[in-house]
C-alpha cells in the first residue's frame, strides 16, 4: 500500500496573462472506498495567493492549518501580505523541518507577485522547490496531468481561456485515475477578482 | 537555569514605579561618546565621535559603525562590548529571517527583534540591561529609515536624533537645521556640523566615523579620505 496513494488527489496550477488558475479534484477516498465528494484541497492564503495540497488528507489539513497560522502572524507583524515567492520559501522550510518524518503532501503554490506577475511552483514532500513558467501538477493523477497540460497549454491565455484549458486538462486526467475525480474545483485569479467554479465530470 | 542562585531578575521595580537599572543604563549611555543620525529624503546618515584613549591606539582597527545586513547599519553610544554582543545577535536574526523567507529582513522587523533582545535582558534571571543605545539606519522597500533603540527595549523612528554626551546641544542644533526635503549629501554636512558643535579639540577624519546608505540600498562606512572631502566642504 502506497501512502501517497491512500486518499487519492489531483492538483494543477497554470499561468496565464496577469492571472493564474489552480484546480483540484474533489474525491476523498480510503483506498478503493470513496468517503467524500467535496474535499477541499485548495485553500486561500490571501487574495493573491493560493495553495493546493495533494497527498495524505490528514497532512493536507494539518499543513494548511500551520501555514495559515504562520501567515496570519506574518501579516500582523509586518503589516503586509506575504509575497508568493516568500511563502514558497516558508513552505519549503517547514517541510524540511520534518525531513526524517515528513508531511506526506506535495504542495502546489500559485500567486500573483509584484506587478501582478503570476507565480507558480510545486515541491516534493521534503521541500524541494520546482519553479515553472507554465504549469505545475501534483497528486495520484500527476502523470496524466503532465500529458494533458503539455498538450493543451498555451502561454499568455486570458482568464476565460485559462479556465477552459485547466478544466479540460483536469477532467481528462482524473478520468484516467481511479483514485481521483468526482468533479473539480477551479479558482481563476486575476488582480481584481477571484472566480471559483465547481466542475461536474464523470462522478466516479 | 532554575537551579541557579541567580534565577531572579536583577532589574526590579522601585516604589516609584521605575526600573532603576534601566535608568542607570541610560546614564551609562549618556556618558558615552556622541553619536547621531539624520534621515534624508533619499537616504540615511549616521555618525559618531571616535575618541581613542591614547594616541598609541591604532585608529584604523577601531570601527564603531557596523553592518547588520548589506542594507542596514548601526552605531551606538555607551559600552562598546555590549554593542558587539548586540550586533552579533542582530546579524544572526537577520540571517535567520533571510534563510527562512529568502527575502532580506525589513528594517522595522530587525529593529523590533533587537529591541526584544534588549527587553529580555531587563526581565531575565541573573543578567543586567545592555549599556548601549543604538541608532539603526536602513533602506528597504519602505524607503530610508532611522530608529533608536534604548536599553529598556523601547524603539522610536526618528527624522534626526542624537545620543551620548552632547545629546541636548546636538538635538537643539538638529531641530534648527533639519528640513524634510534634505538630500543625503546635505544630511552628511549637517551631521558633521552637529558633531563639531560639542567636539573637544580638532575634528578630523581620524576622530569621527560616518556611515551612509542611499537609494542604492548599500550601507557603507566612509573612508577617511571621503570624510576629509566632506570636512573640507564644510569649512
Amino acid at each position: 500500500m502506497q501512502i501517497f496513494e491512500y486518499n487519492g488527489s489531483a492538483v494543477v496550477a497554470m499561468v496565464g496573462k496577469n492571472c493564474f488558475a489552480i484546480a483540484s479534484d474533489r474525491r476523498l477516498g480510503v483506498q478503493l472506498q470513496t468517503i467524500a465528494t467535496d474535499f477541499q484541497r485548495i485553500s486561500k492564503i490571501h487574495d493573491h495567493l493560493f495553495i493546493g495540497l495533494s497527498g495524505l488528507a490528514t497532512d493536507v489539513q494539518t499543513l494548511y492549518q500551520r501555514l495559515v497560522f504562520r501567515h496570519k502572524l506574518y501579516q500582523l507583524r509586518e503589516e503586509r501580505d506575504m509575497k508568493p515567492e516568500t511563502f514558497a520559501s516558508l513552505v519549503s522550510a517547514i517541510l524540511y523541518e520534518k525531513r526524517f518524518g515528513p508531511y506526506l503532501c506535495q504542495p502546489v503554490i500559485a500567486g500573483l507577485g509584484d506587478d501582478n506577475k503570476p507565480f507558480i511552483c510545486t515541491m516534493d514532500s521534503i521541500g524541494a522547490k520546482e519553479l515553472a513558467k507554465d504549469f505545475v501538477v501534483s497528486g495520484t493523477a500527476s502523470e496524466s496531468l503532465y500529458g494533458a497540460c503539455e498538450a493543451m497549454f498555451k502561454p499568455d491565455m486570458e482568464a476565460e481561456e485559462l479556465f477552459e484549458t485547466i478544466s479540460q486538462a483536469l477532467l481528462s486526467s482524473v478520468d484516467r485515475d481511479c483514485l481521483s475525480g468526482w468533479g473539480g474545483h477551479v479558482y481563476v485569479v486575476t488582480p481584481d477578482e477571484i472566480k471559483e467554479k465547481i466542475l461536474k465530470g464523470r462522478m466516479d | 537555569m532554575g537551579d541557579s542562585q541567580y534565577s531572579f531578575s536583577l532589574t526590579t521595580f522601585s516604589p516609584s514605579g521605575k526600573l532603576v537599572q534601566i535608568e542607570h543604563a541610560l546614564t551609562a549611555v549618556g556618558s558615552g561618546q556622541t553619536s547621531l543620525g539624520i534621515k534624508a529624503s533619499n537616504g540615511v546618515v549616521i555618525a559618531t565621535e571616535k575618541k581613542l584613549p591614547s594616541i598609541l591606539v591604532d585608529e584604523a582597527s577601531v570601527q564603531k559603525i557596523q553592518h547588520l545586513t548589506p542594507n542596514i547599519g548601526t552605531v551606538y553610544s555607551g559600552m562598546g562590548p555590549d554593542f558587539r554582543v548586540l550586533v552579533r545577535k542582530s546579524r544572526k536574526q537577520a540571517e535567520q529571517y533571510l534563510r527562512l523567507y529568502k527575502e532580506p529582513i525589513p528594517v522595522t522587523q530587525l529593529v523590533r527583534e533587537t529591541a526584544t533582545v534588549m527587553q529580555e535582558f531587563t526581565q531575565s534571571g541573573g543578567v543586567r540591561p545592555f549599556g548601549v543605545s543604538l541608532l539603526v539606519a536602513g533602506y528597504d522597500d519602505k524607503g530610508p529609515q532611522l530608529y533608536q533603540v534604548d536599553p529598556s527595549g523601547s524603539y522610536f523612528s526618528w527624522k534626526a536624533s542624537a545620543m551620548g554626551k552632547n545629546v541636548s546641544n546636538a538635538k537643539t542644533f538638529l531641530e534648527k537645521r533639519y528640513t524634510e526635503d534634505m538630500e543625503l549629501d546635505d544630511a552628511i554636512h549637517t551631521a558633521i556640523l552637529t558633531l563639531k558643535e560639542g567636539f573637544e579639540g580638532e575634528i578630523s577624519s581620524k576622530n569621527i566615523e560616518i556611515g551612509k546608505i542611499g537609494a542604492d540600498k548599500v550601507f557603507r562606512v566612509l573612508t577617511p579620505a571621503e570624510i576629509d572631502d566632506y570636512l573640507a566642504e564644510v569649512e
